[in-house]
């Protein structure tokens, strides 16, 4: 992991390691919060904000954790962090906290903080770790924004709330797709991108 | 005849391995079966003699499905027809109403109601076997497989249980996601674990609320309401629902009343259920269960009785000739691939979907029909109760030997 550079380190997480589309991870959110691109969006930075502080804070401390109590102390500072975001959050956006609901709080339980904190921080330098907490950041806001894109066109004919198909119920001509409406429509977004992602790079297909 | 086998002989080699058409080969090889019959023997040991192969199976369920789609056809014809009549209209607008100026709307004349049925049945059908069958040719040639017949089976299937008035580029979508979501990207034919055709249907059903649900949308007259008799129950007076209803149980039977096309006749369903289970291509252990399951979910009901729902009320023999049980249960849920293999699991199958079908049509005031979406989770489980009944068989045969 030592020879990796910045820059992929960055960049290798938002298509050839992406922490949805190939380690599945932190999916819930991915259905909930994909309705409408702006959620998607502040979804998207809080976790990189998340990912990117809590993986930085952990690896500023990771010789003086002791191993037996590391998960406790890494959902500590996560939760630490998380609060933060969250309350920014009520103080300048409070409408789009709302529409975000508990899901700004179940940052803490989403994996792939958990996973980068263990599986990354814990062995690497803090601006290491810093960097790969936001590729990891970007890799997640990559699908989130995907699927909130198809999800919030076809499903409500707009995009971050201007309206780009015009409906029937405005006299326009595009009938609202209401199964893009469900959270169960990004099960099958999700599972076309991974689909697309594994066809275009096959070093991410599992061997059979 | 012999001219066109000629043709396909001289035509085969380019399609072979090797030959320069090689990547078409699933074209030519349905085109070929299609018209001339297949002419593959197996080459090595084990030969199995049986006159069953898949090509006989799906077309003895399309035969089985016959009865259905002519009362389809009729009944369509026949509630337009007689709507038309009720309002005082001779003829409906657009180009329907052109080309039915010739025969005339009389509810009481076969040939105007099997005319102006077919009118709606027949785009419906041809833009669900157009569109499918292109997904399913293009999955096929990228993937070297044989086309199959299957598929035949799918779109009749899929256009029976769609009302008469769905717009025909929702008709294009369903089946697309059917096919590609339920069955290709499992592996194609005999490897979906959910009916194609209704998870089509479950598809638009989510999709376009509007077009599939509510009271506009089952006769196929502009403007025109009328409920299912499902919905019309589920408005009634709790504890008396059937005086809400203004049919009888014997219209409801032969199918005259207003609903997706080929799910109204129950007595249609009936003849296709004998046709499939003198062939032995349905297996009754299914048809049985979910007939054994309705009628004692509904009794359950029925005997409870409540205050507030008035699906409560509806009696069991109701229960089995309204919606699309009758279709569901005949057509649906006896699908050899996504029904259980065991004999006991397909027996629990059965009643899961019947006691599953009437719980979502009376418990759930959003769902008045629950066929659907009963058999679609009938379908997840099924693998499940194969499984289990293995374990218990396995279990019970170590104890016996072990």
């Amino acid at each position: 992991m030592a020879e990796t550079t910045t820059r992929e380190l960055l960049l290798r997480p938002i298509f050839r390691r992406n922490p949805i589309a190939l380690l599945v991870l932190g999916i819930c959110s991915a259905l909930a919060v994909t309705g409408k691109m702006d959620t998607a969006f502040v979804m998207s930075v809080c976790v990189t904000v998340v990912v990117a502080c809590s993986n930085f804070v952990i690896s500023l401390v990771r010789h003086h954790i002791p191993s037996s109590v590391r998960i406790g102390i890494q959902i500590m500072v996560i939760a630490t962090m998380v609060i933060l975001v969250d309350q920014i959050l009520k103080a300048f956006l409070f409408d789009l906290s709302k529409q975000l609901s508990i899901y700004v709080g179940l940052i803490i339980t989403n994996c792939i903080v958990m996973g980068r904190a263990e599986g990354f921080a814990m062995n690497n330098p803090p601006k290491a770790s810093f960097i790969d907490g936001l590729g990891n950041g970007l890799g997640y806001g990559f699908i989130l924004m995907t699927v909130a894109f198809i999800r919030e066109l076809f499903g409500s004919g707009s995009l971050f709330g201007v309206e780009i198909l015009k409906l029937t119920s405005n006299g326009g001509w595009y009938v609202r797709n209401g199964l893009f409406l469900l959270p169960a429509s990004a099960f099958f977004l999700i599972a076309l991108l991974i689909w697309f992602m594994r066809t275009v790079d096959p070093d991410q297909q599992e061997n059979n | 005849m012999k001219l066109l086998e000629k043709l396909f002989d001289r035509a085969a080699p380019h399609f072979k391995p090797g030959g320069r058409l090689h990547r078409w080969f699933p074209l030519f090889e349905a085109t070929d079966s299609f018209l001339l019959g297949s002419g593959e023997r197996a080459a090595t040991a084990p030969h199995v003699r049986d006159a069953m192969d898949l090509k006989r199976i799906m077309i003895s369920v399309i035969v089985a499905l016959l009865p259905c789609v002519i009362m389809a056809i009729w009944n369509t014809g026949y509630q337009a027809n007689s709507t038309l009549a009720a309002m005082g209209l001779s003829c409906p607008g657009g180009w329907r109403g052109h080309l039915l100026a010739a025969v005339g709307c009389d509810p009481n004349s076969l040939v105007s109601n099997l005319y102006h049925g077919a009118l709606y049945f027949v785009p419906i059908y041809l833009v669900s076997v157009l569109a499918g069958g292109l997904w399913e040719c293009i999955f096929n040639i990228v993937r070297g497989h044989e086309m199959s017949e299957a598929f035949l089976v799918t779109s009749l299937l899929f256009a029976l249980i769609l009302p008469p008035t769905i717009p025909l580029w929702q008709v294009a979508l369903g089946i697309s996601f059917g096919v590609i979501f339920a069955k290709e990207v499992f592996g194609g034919v005999g490897m979906n674990f959910m009916n194609p055709a209704l998870a089509a249907r479950a598809f638009i059903f989510f999709a376009y609320p509007g077009q599939m649900s509510g009271d506009q949308i089952w006769t196929a007259v502009d403007g025109v309401s009328s409920a299912t008799a499902l919905s019309t129950l589920a408005s009634g007076a709790p504890g008396h629902a059937l005086s809400a209803l203004h049919i009888s149980w014997w219209q409801a039977f032969i199918g005259t009343i207003p609903g997706s096309m080929g799910e109204t006749s129950a007595l249609a369903c009936l003849i296709g259920a004998a046709a499939l289970l003198v062939v032995g291509i349905a297996s009754w252990r299914v048809m049985l269960g979910m007939l054994l399951g309705g009628i004692g979910c509904s009794l359950l009901f029925y005997m409870i009785g409540s205050d507030v729902n008035p699906m409560f009320s509806v009696p069991p023999h109701w229960h089995l000739v309204l919606g699309g049980f009758a279709f569901g249960l005949v057509f649906m849920a006896t699908d050899p691939v996504t029904a259980p293999h065991t004999f006991t699991g397909r027996w629990i199958y059965g009643v899961l979907i019947g006691a599953l079908a009437i719980l979502i049509r009376v418990a759930n005031p959003g769902f008045p029909e629950g066929v659907m979406l009963a058999i679609l989770l009938g379908n997840v489980f099924a693998p499940l109760l194969d499984y289990f009944v293995e374990q218990a068989n396995i279990k019970r045969r170590m104890l016996r030997h072990g």
